[in-house]
């Protein structure tokens, strides 16, 4: 029920009094509401939930938190370093 | 499609449980509060992931599930009435209430309609002003800003054939009425990553420390759940009792301001009824004296409506994470997606839904630990 689908704003559009947008989910496109969006961009990611954006989706948290995930196994060998492989 | 397919590969989903298999030192029961958040875990089987040592129990985060035998009742009488268009979201089409579910109001000549958004209303009301159109509005706080700008639309166009069945629940207070019972056994939370985008996370900030379970917001990926755990175990393991967020990409600390003003200009906090569970104080919104115009239970005399349970279902249990859908002798026998006895089986998002629809009711699984 509370699902939330990332999708890219490609079009913005005033419809009735309200600010709209057309979302893009890798192919498929969809009009949601972007009232409570501030500062909406096209190219830009937002979260979508029964046709309103509820938040953007922050693409440099997006990448810093991914890239920590996928430098894990080797901090950790970083940080404890196998003895034998000093020696060599 | 971009941020859905990198936080479900398989490679990066085993570095992340392999790091969980490294952090833990002893059992602990996490629960997920989201109903969509158990149907990731059961669908990916994120939980054949994890080390015997973690356990994750379901939490009561499925609005279809917990929305009251009463209210769907409420609302199929609505529905049934001849100058009605009833609408909902396609998700509570199927949950039946004491005769049938709306796909059978639907086929004894009921107008239902399944709409993908709250607005969708509010131009089938402008089309059909002989009628009075019904939403049903349900959900967690997720849901809300959707519903309450609809409501608000509807005055501010004057659509007065409009009116919505309230029935929206809130999260904080159902942890902490899970965290107050004295047989609970949940240690850690991994929190409701949309309903935060959009309520923000400063009101789990208290309850983390009074009740020493530390509270991790997160996604609905499988990435994002394996993350979510990952981080819940280091806090278990180092005795840590915070708030922390897992889902930075779509969640911030105060989350979305706009949002929450639109709830509160329409919407007031009251004590909601729970299936499965019962009332909860300060548990759920109902529209505030402004828009009562608005409200379909004072548009529609429906009198007083009673709706006795099956005592066999321990769906109130399942809720709270006391048990497991094995727990249940009607799980997978009397009690089906197709005939479901409870709250947990009404919807796909509910546990023992989840766990029937992807198998689960064929293989043995061990119940709830610690629960004889």
């Amino acid at each position: 029920m509370c699902l939330a689908i990332p999708g890219k704003i490609v079009e913005l559009e005033e419809k009735g009094c309200m600010r709209m947008g057309r979302i893009d989910y890798g192919g498929i496109t969809r009009d949601a509401c972007l009232e409570y969006i501030a500062d909406p961009q096209i190219g830009e990611y937002v979260m979508v939930h029964v046709g309103f954006a509820i938040s953007k989706v922050d693409a440099e948290e997006a990448a810093r938190t991914y890239q920590y995930l996928a430098e894990m196994d080797q901090l950790e060998e970083i940080a404890v370093p196998e003895p034998s492989r000093e020696i060599r | 499609m971009k941020y859905v397919d990198e936080y479900r590969d398989r490679k990066m989903a085993n570095k992340v449980a392999a790091e969980i298999h490294r952090a833990v030192t002893r059992p602990w029961a996490i629960m997920e509060v989201c109903g969509g958040q158990t149907h990731s875990i059961v669908k990916y089987g994120i939980d054949y992931l994890l080390p015997k040592e973690v356990e994750l129990v379901h939490g009561p985060g499925c609005p279809v599930c917990v929305t009251p035998l009463e209210m769907i009742d409420r609302a199929h009488a609505i529905a049934r009435q001849p100058d009605v268009i009833f609408c909902s979201f396609g998700d509570m089409l199927r949950v039946p209430g004491s005769h049938g579910d709306l796909f059978q109001v639907k086929a004894a000549g009921a107008d239902v309609r399944i709409v993908y958004t709250p607005l969708d209303c509010l131009r089938i009301a402008a089309a059909n002003t002989s009628k009075k159109v019904v939403f049903f509005a349900i959900g967690f706080e997720t849901t809300a800003p959707a519903n309450a700008m609809a409501v608000w639309q509807a005055r501010a166009q004057r659509i007065r054939n409009f009116s919505v069945l309230v029935s929206q629940v809130l999260v904080p207070p159902a942890i902490a009425g899970i965290l107050e019972a004295p047989e609970n056994r949940v240690q850690a939370f991994l929190g409701p990553g949309h309903v935060c985008a959009v309520m923000g996370y400063r009101e789990y900030e208290p309850i983390a420390p009074r009740y020493r379970t530390p509270i991790v917001i997160t996604g609905f990926e499988p990435i994002d759940l394996l993350e979510g755990t990952l981080m819940a175990v280091r806090q278990l393991e180092q005795g840590r009792t915070e708030v922390e967020n897992q889902y930075g990409r779509a969640v911030t600390p105060d989350g979305n301001v706009d949002a929450q003003r639109m709830i509160r200009r329409v919407f007031e906090v009251c004590d909601r009824a729970w299936r499965g569970i019962g009332v909860i104080p300060k548990s759920g919104y109902r529209l505030n004296d402004e828009f009562r115009d608005f409200d379909a239970e004072r548009m529609f005399e429906l009198g007083s409506i009673h709706a006795p349970e099956p005592a066999i279902c321990i769906s109130g249990q399942v809720l709270r994470g006391l048990k497991k859908p094995h727990d249940c002798p009607a799980f997978g026998r009397e009690c089906t997606p197709q005939n479901p006895l409870g709250a947990t089986m009404v919807s796909a998002e509910g546990a023992c839904a989840a766990y029937y629809n992807y198998g689960r009711h064929l293989v043995k699984v061990p119940s709830a630990a610690g629960i004889s």
